[in-house]
């Protein structure tokens, strides 16, 4: 797996843990949606847990522990399956401010819009990494200058924007 | 890059009468377009393979067709100026084999294009402020409009500065581009539904409310192909303001529930299908109530910016009816008989809008050659300050005709092959390319629209027998509106033969239906038969002036049904 965050690849502070895996007593830990409530009962509140969840997961699910988690990361089981982008959306919306990580086959094509949707970071299997290596990430974080749309992250509003030139 | 236009100088003396780029859209448009060019390059090096790069190519127009590429250019709202109609024949001339087809949601496809040309072609449609952005894949698509709109006198609001606004916003979104399945918007601010806004996964209607002020009636699920389905109202009144929030939310439902399971399944009218349309409505707006309205509502500011460029252009001052005009449709039937089928009334006095027909006897329902194209760019320097629409019907409007040009406007036309007279007749067929081109098809189409438009070649029939929408598609997926013709030909496969199966009864107004089977399909060659009983039947059947829609519905399906049993018994073989 590679990790992109602010278009560089790097690496990860965070740890995906199996299932059948036991908790470690320290360390940043991604664990499954099936085995949060454990690992915070385990470790207590603090920020050191993280957790991967289906891109079909109701936010209201969720909601609850968002404050004592470090790291949620969505799955994205195809890169056309675009349900990740709008969850990304509700997480935000629902006051998550840590690590928001998109997990799965997406492109660098589609950084632009997993940045705008609230993401921090990305994470690729190595074949597409290979294909698609540093370069082409960081390109993509520059290929969309300004947007539409507001409401979304972006490095500027071309509403905001005409604004701006009209004074 | 920059063309040099041989044929004729740009004429820069008429106002915008359209949405003009500023310099954001520009900026944004380049952009894109060089977004595209490296990703051509990135799989071309092996960066994307071909599964990667389709919805990219897609989300850029371009779709595999049969024999070759097909480009699929934006006309937003079906309108285009003289420059951008005359950009579009040099690129038809340059790239490909010199003709366009205008499809039925006011987009123009080229057929013969090589991918390696593709991010020149859309440099050369960004120096006009054209696109090809969101034609294809499973996005927001170009969004449609009334192509009679700010000319129509049934209109409460011209809709295309709506429509501006919602094809920006949902250009490249970043949470809407990898939805379910396409997602397709219309608009209307008539009275007459001219956009068929009833078969879009969105409709939307001005309409003004009790208070007199302008909204929005919403309707979702909409949609033709193999499961087709009459949009419902989702909101009755969404304020201006208010209009992007609550599509917003319509949206993020839709991305988030819509069934990825099955493509066929996939549109948002199976969704409100299954679920029911108060289960969708209530979730719709819980998700309008949660979220931050703030960044969506609806800038006045903005909105005027933007209406303002649609502003009528400097008409003079007219009698309501032209003395001319009555003088030379007395002298000459033939101009008669165009005027009487093909141009409609202006809201201002003096004024007509003229429809252009791409539907020759025997021709190829919405082509154009590149000759025609710099023809009605010229016609509309000439007559119609410098702008044309396409309609959904694959047409050409001028909007802004004087009463007193009609004439040497038809002159013009006429010399070109462009004055068929048969705006909403029998042989103003909507088809769409079928076997001839499509890789989806399953029949052909073309030749059927041809024939068909061969048996009724007698233009005064044509006009006894009125306004008669018949629609043509080559599969089920219905890009020839098949359901909502008041005759439909389905092109099927059946054994290795193609069938078509008649729909009738189709409606694409505020009073949508969809169209009845007729009864087993029949073979190519018997379908110009078919509709000719049909039409004779109606024509012996119906009460003055009564429209073949309403014959139908007032005599019912199954007496229709029996005057092809009666004709095969008769040994017509049907």
């Amino acid at each position: 797996m590679a990790l992109i965050s602010n278009g560089q690849f790097v690496s990860d502070s965070w740890r995906r843990l199996a299932d059948e895996e036991a908790l470690p007593q320290s360390g940043k830990i991604i664990v499954s949606q099936e085995r949060l409530a454990h690992a915070l009962a385990a470790h207590g509140a603090h920020s050191d847990i993280g957790v991967i969840i289906h891109n079909t997961t109701e936010i209201d699910t969720l909601a609850p522990v968002l404050p004592q988690l470090g790291l949620i990361a969505i799955s994205f089981p195809a890169f056309a399956d675009g349900r990740g982008f709008s969850l990304a959306r509700l997480i935000r919306r629902a006051g998550f401010s840590g690590e928001l990580r998109a997990s799965g086959r997406l492109l660098a094509d589609q950084y632009a819009h997993a940045l705008g949707c609230g993401f921090d970071t990305v994470e690729i299997p190595d074949d597409i990494a290979q294909r698609q290596d540093e370069s082409q990430w960081r390109a993509a974080s520059k290929t969309h200058q300004r947007t539409y749309q507001r409401g979304y992250v972006s490095s500027g509003s071309i509403l905001d924007a005409r604004r701006k030139a009209a004074q | 890059m920059t063309i040099p236009d041989t044929h004729v100088a740009s004429r820069h003396n008429h106002p915008a009468t359209t949405y003009r780029y500023d310099q954001f859209d520009h900026a944004f448009v380049r952009e894109r377009v060089a977004e595209f060019r490296e990703q051509v390059a990135r799989r071309l090096s092996g960066a994307l393979t071909e599964d990667e790069f389709r919805p990219f190519r897609l989300m850029n127009g371009l779709y595999l067709q049969l024999h070759a590429y097909m480009l699929r250019v934006a006309i937003p709202y079906g309108t285009l100026t003289a420059d951008q109609m005359r950009r579009l024949a040099e690129i038809a001339d340059r790239w490909d084999k010199g003709y366009g087809h205008f499809t039925t949601r006011q987009n123009l496809q080229y057929n013969w294009p090589k991918l390696i040309d593709t991010p020149d072609i859309l440099e050369a449609l960004a120096d006009v402020e054209m696109h090809a952005i969101q034609t294809s894949g499973n996005c927001i698509r170009n969004v449609t409009a009334d192509h009679f709109a700010g000319v129509a006198a049934d209109e409460i609001e011209d809709p295309r500065p709506t429509a501006e606004f919602l094809r920006q916003w949902s250009s490249a979104h970043p949470e809407f581009s990898f939805l379910p399945r396409k997602f397709k918007i219309a608009i209307t601010g008539a009275t007459l539904d001219r956009a068929a806004i009833l078969a879009h996964d969105i409709g939307l209607r001005l309409v003004k409310n009790d208070t007199g002020d302008i909204g929005y009636c919403v309707t979702v699920g909409g949609g033709l192909g193999r499961s087709p389905f009459i949009g419902k109202v989702i909101c009755e009144y969404v304020p201006r303001a208010s209009l992007l929030a609550y599509l917003e939310a319509i949206m993020r439902v839709y991305n988030r529930y819509g069934r990825r399971d099955n493509k066929y399944k996939a549109r948002i009218k199976i969704l409100v299908h299954e679920k029911g349309i108060e289960t969708i409505r209530a979730a719709v707006e819980k998700e309008f109530a949660a979220m931050d309205q703030t960044a969506f509502l609806q800038d006045p500011q903005e909105f005027d910016r933007v209406a303002a460029s649609f502003a009528p252009p400097p008409y003079e001052t007219l009698p309501a009816k032209s003395l001319q005009l009555a003088k030379d449709r007395q002298e000459i039937p033939a101009f008669d008989h165009f005027v009487s089928v093909n141009v409609s009334p202006h809201k201002t006095a003096g004024y007509a809008i003229v429809t252009v027909s791409l539907k020759p006897i025997s021709g190829i329902p919405g082509d154009a050659t590149s000759h025609q194209m710099r023809v009605l760019a010229d016609a509309s320097e000439r007559f119609g300050f410098g702008e044309l629409r396409v309609s959904h019907e694959q047409n050409i409007i001028l909007p802004h005709v004087k009463q007193d040009d009609l004439f040497a406007l038809w002159q013009m036309l006429d010399a070109a092959d462009l004055a068929t007279a048969n705006a909403g007749l029998v042989s103003d067929i909507i088809s769409c390319p079928g076997l001839d081109y499509c890789s989806l098809a399953t029949a052909r189409s073309i030749p059927i629209a041809q024939a068909i438009s061969q048996r009724f070649s007698d233009m005064a029939r044509q006009r006894r027998i009125g306004k008669l929408g018949i629609k043509i598609s080559g599969c089920i997926n219905a890009c020839g509106h098949h359901h909502i013709g008041a005759i439909g030909v389905l092109g099927l496969e059946k054994k290795g033969q193609e069938s078509y199966q008649i729909t009738l009864g189709g409606d694409p107004g505020f009073s949508a239906s969809i169209g009845e089977i007729l009864g087993p399909g029949v073979s190519a060659d018997q379908v110009p038969d078919v509709i000719e009983h049909l039409v004779d039947f109606y024509l012996a059947e119906r009460h003055e002036t009564e429209a073949f829609i309403d014959t139908w519905r007032r005599l019912g399906h199954a007496r229709f049904k029996d005057v092809l049993r009666r004709e095969g018994e008769d040994g017509a073989d049907i």
